[in-house]
């Protein structure tokens, strides 16, 4: 026990006196998420609109203005007629047009209903959709107006945004945010240790030590943790303050989670040290491998439940999935253990496997 | 000039015997690259689909039921389960069991037909406050058209006129379908070359230095900037090369179209790989250990890749975040990109961005050039 | 003595507020094996970083091979080989592959290369071994292909630091063979080393102590000079001057 002691301590020492690696690991997903939680959002402050109205009646004008009032869009062109849509697209100058066809307002009068064409720009279809939506709801609002003294419409809608009603993008992103940054900075971190020993050639010392494999790899981890804990409490408290995401459920259970969850990535970095020779290839899997498939599968962004099935099992392997579910339950939906004991579990089963897995490669290379 | 290129060639031959002989790390510059593109590519999708949804129907009318039948029936929804209670309905968005909880209260259908309306309440999972609104839009639609088929069994007596609709007819083009493969494709193929040219290059003069040889290279009379081109070709070389391969699996795996021009794509795709590669070179130039250089090299890809405009667009940036995207390559490359792929974009259109590398490849290259000193001052 | 091919005078070197090489001066001939001695840290490595170029003076002058260290460092370069203690060729290369690069990098063609390779490889005895990887070569086999590789372009000088670390006394015997044979053919051989037998063997020697050079000459002579009778107590009369007696 005493050898463990030293050892970890040993550990500790190693990683802070490495004072420029210190502050990375420590500064690094403070900035990260003050970057990336102001820079990554889903509103479009400002749409590049060209209108073109082949009706000039008052239907058409107040609508328009009611669109150029709104403060997202921005009128760029005045289009005479539909084909000066192309080229104003391919040139970037315009992401949206909207056609109202002739004798919008007559129609609208005569039939109860008329079209309206809205034209976006699909080669981003993210904004594409986005300033569909825009458009879309500017239009219902002018008929609430408009016609609102008229007749009852039959069933009414009475829609609740329950947890986020402000539709704010940071309350889904700065979550994620959250379990991207922990998760690239714990593997990173651990995904060096042990193949950093092995080229240095301090392993043989360590491996006839009187060090048991499964001391070995839970000492390495062992100081990550501290390191990670105040990265966990740093990236929360700039959650809160910065983004102002709230905590509706238990705050201690959330630190706890976070905690389990940087542990399952801890063990995700030793668990790649082992199995590669080389520091390059460590640090290469550990981040090129797990950059993109934790942005796209954890449903950080892109919603899993929409993903082809195949995808939604393989998610399934992605830590940061589990965790993300389980930080939006406690910060935005205020639940308690009871909704989470399945997500924190899965949580638990793949630290276990890591760390069994990692400890049976190292001691495979004791023979 | 001749002797020159003759000790380029000489330093590339060894380049690459190193790459190919170092077995651990070919398969993750080779196979890794690809296995992602393969699986991720159909992972973007903001098509929201098959939404669980929950119900409580506290009027077990038999125009209640036809309102929650035109819901299961509408494609959009599926039915996970019923309830009275509304603790229990929060329960099931808690839970994730439902996403949408629609309440239909008491006395709907009597007040259908005497008044002519009745509200009905839909608690929708705003977490993510896109799909929130999608969802919001399908329910919309839903009781529109469950208005517009009933209309006879209301009451008239909310008066005459009726509630006119404007259709909004959208389209998309260059993408009608949206597919966001077609748009996924070619940016998770340009973060993959770009991760793994970054990080070779960062890594390359370091380990020269960790292990000593780079001294046997100061004393030989190599230049600068031979050593440089030697160290950036092989490189250079393989992302093309991944990018062919990766073209390829876009056009006949993904079936992502190519309005434009290949050979466009090629030329930008050889100097985007100069800004790349002479950052890496850049950050092993100034960095003593192989870790110091990947750290770097993850922090800006990290940054490269979030902010490239790929997975959230560049103009929801605040201003100065968008400021600084002038400064991330992957943007304006798969800006670029997109434009080539998909709206056929000729070099005229694609001046401003290609311009901007261009300028880009020259500060890093020369920048690489002018760090790596032979002699120590 | 004949014209000198490495000269130098007050060179000096300082980091910062530290002096690692302070103003040693000395000259070298064509042809001479010249040992440089000296405690860890005395400032060797330097003073050879910057005879070879690597490193700039601070003050001071020094020319190498006809050319000025501190102006014309490029120009030393074509004429010059190198060894360093950690190892100066590629481990995951062969033989035969270190050798085309090395050799490759200095200039040399195709056809010469051919030719000085096979004749090498056969002279060092590894031709069977001549593809197969560096990294599970015996050590002193690399050691000798390193000294080989480092006079492929037919340099007049040849610095070797602490080439002989790490091998039985008898490869270190047949590694100064080598570098009598390379003196005989008129190139002058640089070496710095921690085996004081070694010594022995060079034609002068200097010992360097705290960036100084405390004695210079041949062995015979300084053992004289100092009233001692070998190289070793030499060194520990120089490197600690107060009596133990």
């Amino acid at each position: 026990m005493k050898s463990f002691r030293g050892f970890v301590l040993k550990e500790f020492l190693h990683i802070f006196r490495d004072r420029r690696t210190a502050a990375i690991l420590f500064g690094m997903p403070m900035l990260q998420l003050l970057l990336f939680g102001y820079a990554i959002r889903n509103e479009i402050s400002e749409v590049k609109l060209g209108i073109c109205d082949l009706s000039h009646d008052q239907a058409t004008r107040a609508i328009t203005s009611k669109l150029l009032s709104s403060g997202t869009f921005s009128a760029k062109r005045n289009l005479r007629s539909p084909e000066e849509i192309g080229p104003a697209f391919a040139s970037g100058e315009m992401n949206e047009a909207v056609v109202f066809e002739p004798g919008f307002a007559a129609r609208l009068q005569r039939d109860g209903f008329c079209d309206l064409q809205v034209i976006t720009d699909g080669s981003d279809p993210n904004v594409s959709r986005i300033i569909t939506g825009y458009t879309a709801s500017v239009i219902q609002d002018y008929l609430g107006e408009q016609y609102a003294p008229f007749s009852a419409p039959g069933v009414v809608p009475v829609p609740v945004m329950l947890f986020n009603p402000a539709l704010r993008s940071v309350y889904l992103f700065v979550p994620g945010l959250m379990a991207l940054i922990l998760m690239l900075v714990s593997a990173l971190m651990t995904s060096i240790s042990i193949t950093r020993e092995k080229e240095i050639g301090t392993m043989e010392v360590l491996l006839v030590s009187s060090l048991r494999p499964t001391e070995i790899i839970l000492g390495k981890v062992a100081p990550y943790m501290l390191l990670a804990f105040i990265n966990v409490l740093t990236v929360l408290a700039l959650a809160f303050m910065v983004f102002g995401v709230p905590c509706r459920g238990s705050l201690p259970l959330l630190i706890l989670e976070s905690l389990l969850f940087i542990l399952t990535a801890l063990s995700l970095g030793i668990f790649i040290s082992t199995i590669t020779a080389s520091q390059q290839a460590a640090m290469m899997i550990s981040l090129g491998g797990l950059l993109l498939p934790t942005i796209l599968l954890s449903g950080f962004i892109f919603p899993v439940a929409s993903m082809p099935l195949p995808l939604q099992v393989f998610s399934n392997i992605i830590p940061a999935k589990w965790y993300l579910i389980i930080v939006r339950a406690i910060m935005l939906k205020g639940a308690d253990f009871s909704y989470l004991w399945q997500e924190t579990l899965v949580l638990v089963l793949m630290t276990v496997l890591l760390m069994a897995a990692s400890i049976r490669k190292f001691s495979e290379r004791l023979q | 000039m001749r002797r020159s290129i003759t000790i380029i060639l000489v330093i590339l031959r060894k380049e690459f015997l190193q790459i190919f002989r170092n077995r651990g790390m070919l398969p993750i510059i080779f196979i890794m690259p690809f296995i992602q593109l393969l699986i991720l590519s159909n992972a973007a999708t903001f098509d929201v689909k098959n939404v669980p949804f929950h119900l409580q129907d506290f009027d077990r009318s038999s125009l209640s039921a036809k309102l929650a039948e035109q819901f299961t029936g509408s494609g959009y929804f599926r039915l996970t389960g019923e309830s009275f209670g509304s603790t229990q309905a929060i329960g099931e968005l808690v839970g994730r069991r439902a996403d949408l909880v629609l309440v239909i209260p008491k006395d709907f259908e009597r007040d259908l037909e005497v008044s002519g309306s009745a509200p009905v309440q839909l608690v929708i999972n705003a977490e993510d406050g896109f799909s929130a609104g999608v969802i919001q839009g399908y329910t919309s639609q839903i009781i529109a058209d469950f208005n517009r088929e009933h209309r006879a069994l209301f009451s008239a007596a909310g008066a005459g006129r009726v509630f006119p609709e404007i259709r909004i007819k959208s389209s998309a083009w260059y993408n009608p379908e949206l597919e966001y493969s077609h748009y996924m494709v070619p940016g998770i193929l340009v973060i993959l070359v770009t991760m793994v040219g970054l990080f070779l290059s960062g890594m390359n003069v370091v380990r020269e230095k960790e292990v000593g040889t780079i001294d046997q290279i100061n004393v030989t009379p190599v230049r600068s900037t031979e050593f440089i081109a030697g160290k950036i070709l092989p490189f250079w070389i393989i992302g093309l090369g991944e990018l062919s391969l990766g073209l390829f699996i876009a056009r006949f795996v993904f079936h992502v179209p190519m309005q434009g021009s290949y050979l466009l794509v090629y030329l930008v795709a050889s100097i985007y790989l100069l800004v790349v590669l002479g950052m890496g070179l850049l950050i092993s130039t100034v960095t003593e250990t192989q870790q110091q250089a990947m750290f770097i090299a993850w922090f800006f890809m990290v940054i490269f890749t979030l902010l490239s405009g790929l997975f959230t667009s560049i103009e929801s940036m605040p201003h100065w975040a968008r400021n600084m995207t002038m400064f991330n390559p992957v943007r304006h490359f798969v800006d670029i990109m997109r434009r080539v792929m998909l709206k056929g974009s000729g070099l005229a259109e694609i001046s401003r961005p290609l311009l901007i590398l261009c300028a880009y490849a020259v500060a890093m290259l020369s920048l690489a050039v002018n760090r790596y000193r032979k002699v120590s001052a | 003595m004949a014209e000198a091919v490495i000269h130098t005078e007050n060179l000096t070197r300082k980091f910062g507020a530290f002096t690692a090489v302070d103003a040693i001066s000395f000259s070298i001939g064509r042809g001479e094996i010249f040992g440089f001695l000296g405690a860890n840290g005395a400032g060797k490595t330097t003073a050879m970083k910057m005879l070879t170029g690597l490193l700039r003076p601070t003050s001071g002058s020094a020319s190498v091979a006809g050319f000025d260290v501190r102006s014309e460092p490029e120009k030393i370069k074509q004429n010059i080989g190198y060894m360093s203690q950690r190892f100066s060729l590629y481990e995951d290369l062969s033989p035969k592959e270190n050798i085309r690069f090395w050799g490759g990098i200095y200039g040399l063609d195709r056809k010469t290369l051919r030719e000085k390779s096979a004749r090498l490889l056969e002279a060092l005895d590894l031709q069977e071994a001549a593809d197969t990887r560096l990294s599970s070569l015996p050590l002193g086999w690399k050691q000798k292909l390193a000294f080989s590789v480092a006079q492929l372009h037919e340099p007049k000088i040849v610095f070797l630091d602490e080439p002989t670390g790490g091998v039985d006394p008898v490869t270190r015997r047949r590694f100064w063979d080598m570098i009598y044979e390379t003196a005989d053919n008129g190139i002058t051989v640089f070496v710095t080393t921690h085996y004081m037998d070694e010594a022995e063997y060079c034609d002068r020697i200097s010992i360097m102590v705290d960036g100084r050079m405390a004695a210079i000459g041949t062995p015979d002579a300084l053992k004289d000079e100092f009233g001692v009778s070998s190289i070793d107590d030499l060194f520990i009369r120089l490197v600690r001057p107060t009596p133990i007696e």
